[in-house]
């Protein structure tokens, strides 16, 4: 067994074949030197048959992401040129002042420096995933390594900004580099790993996988400056190919003394050996593919993503190669974080031709895929994609935040193209920023709802769709869809045969694409039943359960719904309930924690506000406006802001305020023998009081949050829940579809019905008609038929008669 | 005419002498854009250069300087060049400027430390979508009148014979017959054109075992014209997509390119450089066309439209402002006439002639968050059956420099493709027809719906119909996720009963006449019009467009007032939407009349023409009764 450990920079690993037919250097660096640690990680260091153990003894496994290295040759610095013979010669005096040609990497202090990191590095806030079970205390790293000894997977990712942090100049290199400096992680992680744990087997030796490189985020910002350096892009596969076996080492075989020899593939060339060298038979050497050795890739296009792009462009694609493991790691609309090195490659020449084009082939080799939405899958996160905030943003933010009027600039803000209508425009910013999220899986209650739903019901023509337009606009991952056009699949999910694989895929709607957003949802009312059955248990369990198709899956849905409705009858009418305007079953009305009336105020104050700002709208300039409101990207970072930082927590002083509140609720209707409030209005009110400390940008929720939610809360339910009868509110409307009053009324019509029926002595049978008109004579108040179609259905249902057609039977 | 014209003959050189010049010093690149910029800004030496438009591309000179009228259709990827490169020769290593060509000369030296890599982009360029054939035909005579660079004359013979004679000769009437308007194809040098597109296809679909037809990717159906790749250098984040530009760039046509477009030449060697087998064969087609078909077109300089009118002077320079204050007087006089001339066509009907003015000048000026204000979308309903819309889209057409006439008939509504979609497949953005210039009149013929079902792509459709004219907005369809482009297209609707699109304002057509025969009718009516006034109708239409246009604090009072009254006497009556709808029409009546401001005067028009309108449905309604 070897013991490789300790070694200097000329260490060499494995048995190298010579490789007599590579081609002569053109340029002025140095022949190769055998003895390099570039050299270190060749296919041909492939051993056969040595123990597998240690770093000599692991195969060594090629790194095609990486390119081939071969030509980088190290120089030193301050003799140069250097001359051909002395720079090998003096390779070992010179030692430290070494660095890779073209470079200013010295692979020895490289080498320490990541070393070093691995061995030191702690990141005690770190709030990774991958992170997950790990002591922040000990040193990251050497838990990872740990954990590869265990598993037994040979990659050790490593997050860049941890380099950074750690040791700058290296994260320089690094990113400039790449394709020098990673060989050289390589090693010396492979070292230091085989050091601590000289049992472990591994299938081939540790590979580092460098991501998060911070040095491009966009493709948009691409360029080619960036060639042959590590960058981090994100974007949306939209294309993979099938494998491709790439040849990485070709074997030739003489056909007439069976001698072989292996030649390596680089830059898709082979170097063919044009002579023997065992027989010196001229061009007798034939391609074994058999023996030849290939490697996995894969092409994947990437497109921007959408939220990356300015208006009225198209996204841009970025072609993207895979390999080896990394083959088959994505699919068709995943999201993703690429890191990679970008690479350019010139038209390939043709001997033939003088002309050639004179554009480069871009594309990337991924060192590392990291999806960003993958995580929607497994529980909790806090925001994927966290929005990265200069400081002067941030300034500029909590300088908002310090206002006391914030709460109202904010609303005010909100659409300002849309007229009046404040509370509303309350209700939706809290809304926007919804409550904290609260996890009682471990008491078997899963997760609290924390999103705020809003119905919008009123007259057509009062800008309903427009502030729903708005806030689809405003929110990173809104989605609008009408109800008139959705089916119940559009909204969930469904399982679809890809064309092309067979596969079954399984297609997200909207509801599950407004994950962590806002759905708005326009004509609520035209929607179908079935359809708005599924909003049922996305509304409060934030869960969309699908079995379809050998399928069967719980997707997250915190999705807030932003729902708009018309009457049913075109105008709204004031003497029904909220329920008998708009028809939709309580069940659901229940589920909004605010429904808004948008009527048509009819008073002539309103009207000449509104006039002048419907004609400022018109005349005013683009400045004029912008003065008066905030912009609506300030607006858009202080909710995401908000969203990502501001985790509110109920203080002492409010929750008394809340469960005073709620008595109180209660008190209301106990006097009149009705509820006035459930459990589920507490919730909606502790989620509002939430929102709006988040306005604040307060940790804490204070006894003003809970007051404006409770005025919030009360004016809604003024507007929907009263009761036109009485002018009382009464939340029953809501939660059963009737108001206690409509109840009452309609068990007394039903009482005296018995009553006269009884009053009749024994008569088995009797005509329809006649009792409804001896009913509408008897009784003082109006009865219309439903009230009397409703009495009996009552009386039928206490089993003391029936109705068959035209006749009513006693039974 | 100045003797020496090497800026537009041999542009490469002037390039290639400013490198050379330059010593490698990067500002060379801003000075060869200063110079044709230069060269441009001088008199009348834009019409010099030859048009890709009007000019079949055979005639055209390679690598000499054209012009090119268009729209950007899809942008594609960036990519890398080599912008300065050395030669591999050793006796003769130079320098040499990749910029502004597709290809380098003598071999490269791939190696050398010399070379710079720079990045540039290609869009994907089609001639304006739907431009009328009156507006090509007079760029292509004002053209025709200079002498042109190239080899190209515009002869006579080429062009059918009547109209030379109307247009050269002015004060005259046109000759206007319905089967000329009929075929829609542009008269002044259709013949040389279709040989041109049709006899490379031709050739192209009988040797080549992969390629069908080349879809050159026109937004609308049935239009011709030169398609062109542009390649870009400066300012890409100041395009965006539809874009109307007139672009002046350096024309290339080198055979090499289509000599590398077709793969497969060595299979062997696609084995070990897979980034060419990596395209598929749909993907290097869209993207490395013939190009001979298909034009590259290296962008010097590139002007932003505000209109394809060729009437206009298109510059906004001091003659503009001159010309416009010139016309501003005759405004009056010229919308009388126009109005007289719309409510004879439209059948006697004063009102809906004043609301189809209207229409014809509305633009969306300005968008509040997701509100875009100013559009005004009519829809005309009480049209007569029997190809009268038809008939009326031909004169909408004459007056306009760009339209189109979708006829709404179950059929197409189901099989056409009205939003743009991405081809992940090609990797290009797969045209449909609402992918229009700014200001082009979109016709929408309801009259041609009949009953019937619609499928789940004619649903989309009427949706994408339907968003268009709410919102001003198209989602493009790319396929993961949509994205929105806003537009700025001026829709009319022609419907028998109250359109199922959603509209703006509704004018309810009454004939006062009723011709026995409408065809001839209306061309008696047309016949009747001098050339000469047809061209004012246009400069007419689009000039106030371009208006600026105020409130005063004293109207805006009396605005508000007035609504104010009007609420109190019937609050049903009168919402918000009627203000938005009457603010419009009191916009566009004052730019109708040449007045940049709003006057008491014409709040009260607007006023009084919206109540006409409003009368008028309601009688329609009771008489329909059950007409929602």
């Amino acid at each position: 067994m070897r013991q490789p450990i300790g070694r200097s920079e000329n260490w060499q690993c494995g048995v190298r074949t010579t490789t007599p037919s590579m081609p002569p250097l053109t340029s002025t660096g140095l022949e190769v030197d055998m003895s390099s640690p570039l050299m270190y990680g060749t296919p041909s260091s492939r051993v056969e048959g040595t123990p597998r153990s240690g770093v000599g003894g692991t195969p060594a496994r090629q790194r095609p992401d990486l390119g081939s290295i071969r030509k980088a040759p190290q120089v030193d610095l301050h003799s140069e040129p250097p001359s051909a013979d002395g720079a090998v010669a003096s390779e070992q005096a010179l030692g430290q002042k070494l660095v890779i040609w073209g470079t200013d990497v010295n692979v020895g202090t490289c080498k320490e420096k990541f070393q070093r990191f691995l061995q030191r590095f702690i990141d005690p806030a770190s709030n990774e995933d991958e992170n997950a079970g790990l002591d922040l205390n000990e040193p990251l790293y050497m838990q990872k390594l740990e954990e590869i000894s265990v598993v037994g997977e040979p990659v050790l990712n490593v997050n860049c900004s941890h380099v950074q942090s750690f040791d700058a100049d290296l994260y320089r290199q690094l990113i400039s580099y790449p394709q020098e400096v990673i060989p050289t992680f390589d090693m010396a992680v492979n070292e230091l790993f085989f050091e601590r744990f000289p049992d472990s087997i591994l299938e081939h030796q540790i590979q580092v996988r460098p991501y998060n490189a911070l040095k491009t985020r966009n493709m948009r910002s691409l360029n080619p400056e960036d060639i042959d350096q590590m960058i981090t892009i994100s974007g949306m596969v939209i294309r993979t190919s099938q494998l491709i076996p790439e040849m990485q080492e070709a074997f030739f075989q003489c056909q007439v003394c069976a001698f072989f020899t292996r030649v390596e593939v680089d830059r898709g060339r082979i170097a063919e050996p044009a002579v023997c060298r065992n027989c010196n038979t001229i061009h007798s050497l034939a391609l074994i593919h058999n023996r030849s050795a290939f490697s996995d890739k894969q092409m994947i296009k990437v497109q921007e993503s959408p939220d990356d792009m300015p208006a009225g462009q198209t996204p841009h694609t970025t072609i993207v190669y895979a390999h080896n493991d990394l083959v088959d790691k994505v699919q068709p609309g995943d999201r993703i974080n690429i890191t990679g090195i970008y690479r350019a490659v010139p038209m390939r020449e043709n001997p033939r031709q003088s002309n050639v084009k004179s554009v480069y082939k871009t594309h990337i080799d991924v060192i590392h895929f990291r999806k960003t939405d993958e995580k929607r899958l497994h529980g909790l996160d806090e925001d994927s994609d966290q929005k990265l905030f200069t400081e002067e943003r941030v300034q500029i933010l909590k300088e908002l935040a310090s206002k006391p009027d914030v709460y109202d600039r904010l609303s005010s803000a909100l659409a300002p193209s849309i007229y009046e209508h404040e509370d509303i425009k309350k209700g939706i910013l809290l809304q926007l920023f919804g409550g904290t999220r609260k996890d009682f899986s471990q008491t078997g209650r899963g997760n609290f709802r924390a999103e705020v739903n809003i119905l919008l019901c009123g007259d057509p023509g009062t800008s309903k769709s427009q502030l729903l337009q708005y806030v689809f606009n405003l929110v990173p991952r809104g989605q609008y869809t009408s109800g008139k056009g959705s089916s119940a699949v559009g909204l969930t999910a469904y399982v679809m045969k890809d064309p092309e694989t067979k596969q079954l895929v399984l297609q997200t709607g909207a509801l599950v694409l407004s994950d962590n957003g806002i759905c708005c949802i326009d004509e609520f009312d035209k929607m179908s039943d079935s359809t708005r059955s599924v909003l049922h248990e996305v509304m409060e369990q934030q869960t969309l359960s699908i079995a379809k198709a050998g399928i069967i899956c719980q997707l997250n849905a915190r999705t807030s719904v932003l729902a708009a409705a018309n009457p049913v009858e075109s105008q709204w009418n004031p003497k029904k309930t909220t329920i008998e305007n708009i028809q939709l079953p309580h069940t659901l009305l229940s589920r909004f924690d605010l429904i808004f009336l948008m009527l048509d105020p009819q008073d002539e104050a309103y009207d000449r506000r509104l006039a002048h700002h419907l004609v400022a709208l018109y005349y005013q300039s683009e400045e004029q406006i912008e003065e008066e409101f905030l912009d609506m990207a300030v607006l858009k970072d202080y909710i995401a802001y908000a969203r990502t930082y501001i985790n509110p927590r109920l203080n002492e002083e409010a929750s008394q305020a809340l469960i005073e509140a709620y008595v109180d609720m209660r008190k209301i209707g106990s006097g009149r023998g009705m509820v006035s409030a459930y459990p589920r209005q507490l919730e909606s009110l502790i989620r509002l009081a939430e929102a709006h400390a988040k306005v604040r940008f307060s940790d804490k929720v204070e006894t003003i949050d809970v007051e404006e939610a409770k005025r919030l809360h009360r004016e809604a339910l003024k507007q929907s829940a009263t009761d036109p009868r009485t002018g009382f509110v009464d939340i029953s409307i809501l939660t059963t579809g009737m108001s206690a009053t409509a109840r009452k009324r309609k068990e007394e019509v039903a009482r005296a019905l018995k009553k006269m029926i009884q009053s009749k002595g024994k008569t088995p049978a009797m005509k329809y008609q006649q009792l409804f008109d001896d009913l509408r004579g008897q009784s003082e108040a109006a009865i219309t038929k439903d009230m009397f179609e409703e009495a009996l259905r009552a009386l039928a249902d206490e089993d003391y008669l029936t109705v068959t057609g035209k006749t009513v039977r006693l039974l | 005419m100045p003797s020496s014209h090497d800026w537009i003959n041999k542009p490469l050189g002037v390039v290639e002498a400013m490198f050379a010049q330059s010593n490698s010093n990067p500002e060379w690149e801003a000075k060869v854009l200063e110079y044709f910029k230069g060269q441009l800004k001088e008199k009348e030496s834009h019409s010099w250069v030859p048009s890709l438009n009007d000019v079949p591309l055979h005639y055209l000179k390679p690598n000499s300087l054209v012009k090119f009228r268009c729209l950007v259709q899809d942008m594609f990827d960036p990519e890398f060049y080599m912008g300065v490169y050395e030669t591999v020769d050793p006796s003769t290593k130079v320098l040499r400027c990749g910029k502004y060509k597709d290809v380098t000369e003598c071999g490269v030296d791939l190696n050398s430390r010399n070379t710079v890599t720079a990045e540039r982009q290609t869009f994907y360029c089609v001639p304006i979508p739907g431009e009328s054939p009156w507006a090509k035909e007079i760029s292509f005579l004002s053209a025709a009148r200079v002498v042109p660079s190239t080899s190209y004359v515009p002869s006579r013979q080429k062009r059918s014979y009547e109209e030379d004679d109307d247009m050269d000769t002015q004060p005259q009437k046109t000759k206007w017959s319905l089967t000329e308007l009929q075929s829609s194809s542009p008269h002044g040098n259709g013949d040389s054109k279709r040989q041109e597109t049709e006899a490379p296809s031709s050739q192209t679909t009988a040797p080549s075992d992969c390629s069908s037809h080349l879809d050159l990717n026109f937004p609308l159906p049935g239009e011709r014209g030169p398609a062109c790749l542009v390649k870009v250098y400066e300012g890409l984040d100041s395009f965006k997509l539809n874009d109307t530009l007139e672009i002046y760039g350096i024309l290339s046509v080198n055979p090499v390119l289509t000599v590398i477009v077709y793969p497969y030449r060595d299979p062997s060697l696609l084995l070990l450089n897979p980034t060419e087998s990596m395209e598929t064969p749909e993907e290097q087609r869209a993207h490395d066309p013939p190009a001979s078909l298909v034009p590259r077109l290296h962008m010097l300089y590139a002007r932003p439209l505000q209109h394809n009118n060729p009437l206009l002077p298109s510059a906004p320079t001091e003659d503009q402002s001159a010309f416009v204050s010139s016309f501003l007087v005759e405004m009056a006089s010229v919308r009388a006439e126009l109005l007289a001339y719309l409510t004879h066509v439209l059948l006697g009907d004063g009102l809906a002639a004043e609301y189809l003015l209207l229409h014809l000048i509305s633009n969306v000026y300005t968008r509040r968050d997701v509100l875009p204000l100013g559009k005004f979308t009519l829809n005309l309903s009480g049209c007569p059956l029997n190809s009268y819309t038809e008939r009326l889209y031909q004169i909408v057409q004459q007056l306009v420099p760009c339209s189109y006439r979708l006829s709404m008939s179950l059929h197409t509504m189901n099989s056409m493709r009205l939003v743009p979609k991405k081809d992940y497949v090609a990797n290009r953005l797969v045209s449909g027809a609402l992918q229009l210039a700014r200001n082009t009149s979109l016709f929408l013929d309801e009259t041609q719906l009949e009953q019937g079902q619609l499928d789940s792509s004619g649903v989309r459709n009427i949706t994408a119909l339907g968003n268009l004219i709410s919102w001003q907005k198209v989602d493009y369809d790319f396929s993961y996720h949509q994205m929105e482009f806003p537009c700025n297209i001026n829709v009319l609707v022609t419907s028998e009963g109250r359109s199922l699109l959603p509209s703006d304002c509704q004018v309810p057509l009454q004939p006062q006449v009723t011709p026995p025969n409408m065809e001839e009718y209306l061309t008696t009516i047309h016949m009747a019009q001098f050339t000469s006034q047809i061209n004012k109708f246009r400069v007419y239409l689009s000039l106030a467009r371009t208006l600026d246009y105020s409130i005063s604090d004293e109207v805006t009072k009396a605005v508000e007032d007035d609504f104010v009254d009007m609420r109190k006497d019937d609050p049903q009556s009168v919402t918000a939407e009627d203000l938005h709808r009457m603010l419009v029409v009191a916009r566009l009546l004052s730019l109708s009349l040449g007045q940049t401001t709003l006057s008491r005067d014409g709040w009260m028009r607007a006023k009084h023409i919206d109540m006409l309108r409003r009368s008028r449905t309601e009688q329609q309604k009771s008489l329909n009764g059950n007409e929602p």
